[in-house]
């Protein structure tokens, strides 16, 4: 028998309105992944504010939708979305059983992702450098804000094996919360590495909800049936690695060979070595095959063994962003979209503002195409001016968008008009520092904890 | 030989980031495409095409299984998504960035057009909703 795992979420903020649906084709797994790389940055400003907080503010949503059927034993729930808080995560999960007034649940927690109080002494035992830049972390722009280890699957297979029926998370590779049930339910070794390959495979199809499902699709991306209802996915793993990829019946959306294709090099580097705590997966050996509608079978997926390290993600403070934003018409409307942006960083410059640097779009001409655009002489009907700048503090940053302001009237380009209700306050921008560690400095801290609701 | 955007030849993409780095997938209709743009579609061809866009090294791999290339692009999003002050902080529209890359093809291929969208759904709603 084949194991249904469903893919129910796949980013912080996505719609919890999935859930029914999945639970409603059978699933015997949820699985919510909320964590992109920022993310954790958005849940530490959450808890510098609130030491409660730390968690995504939609689990309760997602929790309130699938444990009902958790209790009902008809599925397990398992997500990250503790971000840096996965014990208030847990509490928030108890707390939403409670007033839903279900019982016999087991919820397990697992810590341990978290370096923060850490670093220092992980320094200490290892050289800890930047993986791109090659930085020694000794040059670290800190205090760290957040530093967080991508656990792997095993933490949450030992929670499904102590009796757990919901299993909260914080950093873990996004494929792991995946991978997790599949190895518990069909008991794979860990050195069993092409069955683990194909269960992280199939974990990256699943992580990032729609888009297994005709989300987020190029080519004919407009024959998507209702993509307004667009289904998550859910993958059917049997014993042998191999499995299938569909979708509930009942919704729009699509799962085809090419649906699939499209993620199963999302966010990936090399293909042949896709690197996670669990196993070094070769995504160029899996066969995707059509297998009647809506039906994706995967198969011959290889593997290699894990490398010792984990992948762990350090976040520094990085300044002050602003922007204003700005639109001119024909005739002329890139020039005087261009002329603007000089005329307003000129008094930026008078008024003696330091900023560290500039960025400057012209929406409807080359902002998000940069350099690939071809150059014509064409005349743009219409040109949105997007600058943006970074300064060190805020207070420098909002005054920066002051100098935008009387350039309504007091500018030569004439028509300048503001795009709706604009830009909002300077946010805080955050730098990333991902980096390797030894396994053996992480596990001895990673901690799998029940309580019984 | 003629000339074609990757997009008319009919490819998709796909482009996610980590950190400062873009991951741009590009996907060939049939392998008689895949054979073309695995010939031409160089990592130097796809920096040169990006240019001050890709401030660092651009990696390819392929994966002939899905008829995909796999081009990783470094320092390519202004400091990596919440350091970025780019308004596409996590270079979402990178993919259809590179489909705009123009290639030589054979004649046997100078005849493929990428089809026209049809969004009469699309229509539809907006002409019942918006008042």
């Amino acid at each position: 028998m084949g194991v249904r795992v469903a893919g129910g979420q796949g980013f912080y903020g996505d719609s919890p309105r999935s859930v029914a649906g999945l639970l409603d084709a059978g699933v015997d797994y949820l699985c919510l992944e909320a964590l992109a790389e920022l993310t954790l940055a958005i849940l530490q400003k959450d808890r510098q504010r609130d030491e409660t907080r730390g968690f995504t503010r939609d689990l309760p949503a997602y929790l309130a939708a699938a444990l009902p059927a958790v209790a009902a034993g008809r599925t397990k729930l398992i997500t990250n979305a503790g971000g840096i808080n996965p014990t208030a995560a847990a509490r928030a999960a108890i707390d939403t059983a409670h007033s839903l007034g279900l019982s016999g649940l087991t919820v397990a927690t697992v810590a341990g992702d978290d370096l923060t109080g850490r670093l220092e002494t992980i320094a200490e035992q290892a050289e800890l450098r930047h993986l791109e830049s090659g930085e020694l972390f000794a040059d670290f722009p800190g205090p760290a804000l957040f530093a967080s280890a991508y656990l792997g699957a095993r933490p949450i297979v030992d929670a499904l094996a102590a009796g757990a029926d919901v299993v909260i998370t914080g950093r873990v590779a996004d494929a792991a919360l995946f991978l997790a049930p599949v190895v518990y339910e069909h008991g794979w070794a860990w050195d069993d590495w092409d069955r683990l390959a194909a269960g992280t495979l199939v974990g990256h199809l699943l992580e990032c909800s729609g888009q297994s499902a005709g989300g987020n699709l190029s080519r004919d991306w407009w024959t998507v049936p209702h993509p307004w209802d667009l289904p998550y996915p859910i993958g059917e793993v049997e014993s042998d690695g191999s499995a299938l990829i569909t979708k509930p019946e009942d919704s729009g959306g699509r799962v085809s060979f090419d649906t699939v294709r499209h993620q199963l090099l999302y966010e990936v580097h090399d293909p042949s070595a896709y690197l996670s705590p669990d196993v070094v997966a070769d995504f160029t050996s899996a066969r995707l095959v059509d297998e009647g509608l809506d039906r994706v079978r995967v198969t011959d997926v290889r593997g290699r063994a894990a490398t010792p390290t984990y992948k762990a993600l350090l976040c520094h403070r990085a300044g002050f962003s602003g922007e204003a934003r700005v639109g001119f018409s024909w005739p002329d409307a890139r020039e005087k979209a261009t002329a603007t942006a000089a005329i307003f960083m000129q008094r930026v410059e008078d008024a003696g503002l330091p900023v560290d640097e500039w960025h400057v779009e012209l929406w409807g001409v080359d902002a998000l195409g940069g350099p690939t655009v071809p150059l014509t002489g064409a005349e743009p009907p219409e040109v949105m001016l997007r600058a943006a700048w970074r300064c060190a503090d805020a207070d420098t940053a909002a005054r920066v968008g002051r100098e935008m302001v009387p350039l309504t009237l007091s500018s030569p380009p004439a028509g300048m008009t503001g795009l709706g209700r604009g830009a909002g306050a300077p946010s805080e921008l955050l730098g990333l520092w991902p980096t390797l560690i030894d396994k053996t400095l992480v596990d001895p801290q990673v901690t799998v904890t029940l309580e019984a609701v | 030989m003629s000339r074609l955007r990757l997009h008319d030849l009919g490819c998709g993409y796909r482009a996610g980031d980590k950190g400062n780095i873009s991951d741009v997938a590009l996907f060939a209709p049939d392998p008689e495409v895949y054979a073309l743009i695995q010939t031409v579609v160089t990592a130097d061809r796809v920096k040169e095409h990006f240019g001050r866009f890709v401030e660092g090294a651009v990696e390819r791999y392929e994966a002939p299984n899905v008829l995909a290339l796999n081009f990783v692009l470094h320092d390519a999003l202004g400091g990596g998504g919440p350091r970025s002050l780019r308004a596409d902080n996590l270079g979402k529209t990178l993919g259809g960035a590179l489909v705009r890359l123009e290639i030589e093809v054979p004649a046997a291929l100078a005849g493929r057009r990428a089809p026209t969208p049809d969004v009469d759904w699309a229509v539809e709603i907006l002409n019942r909703l918006v008042r």
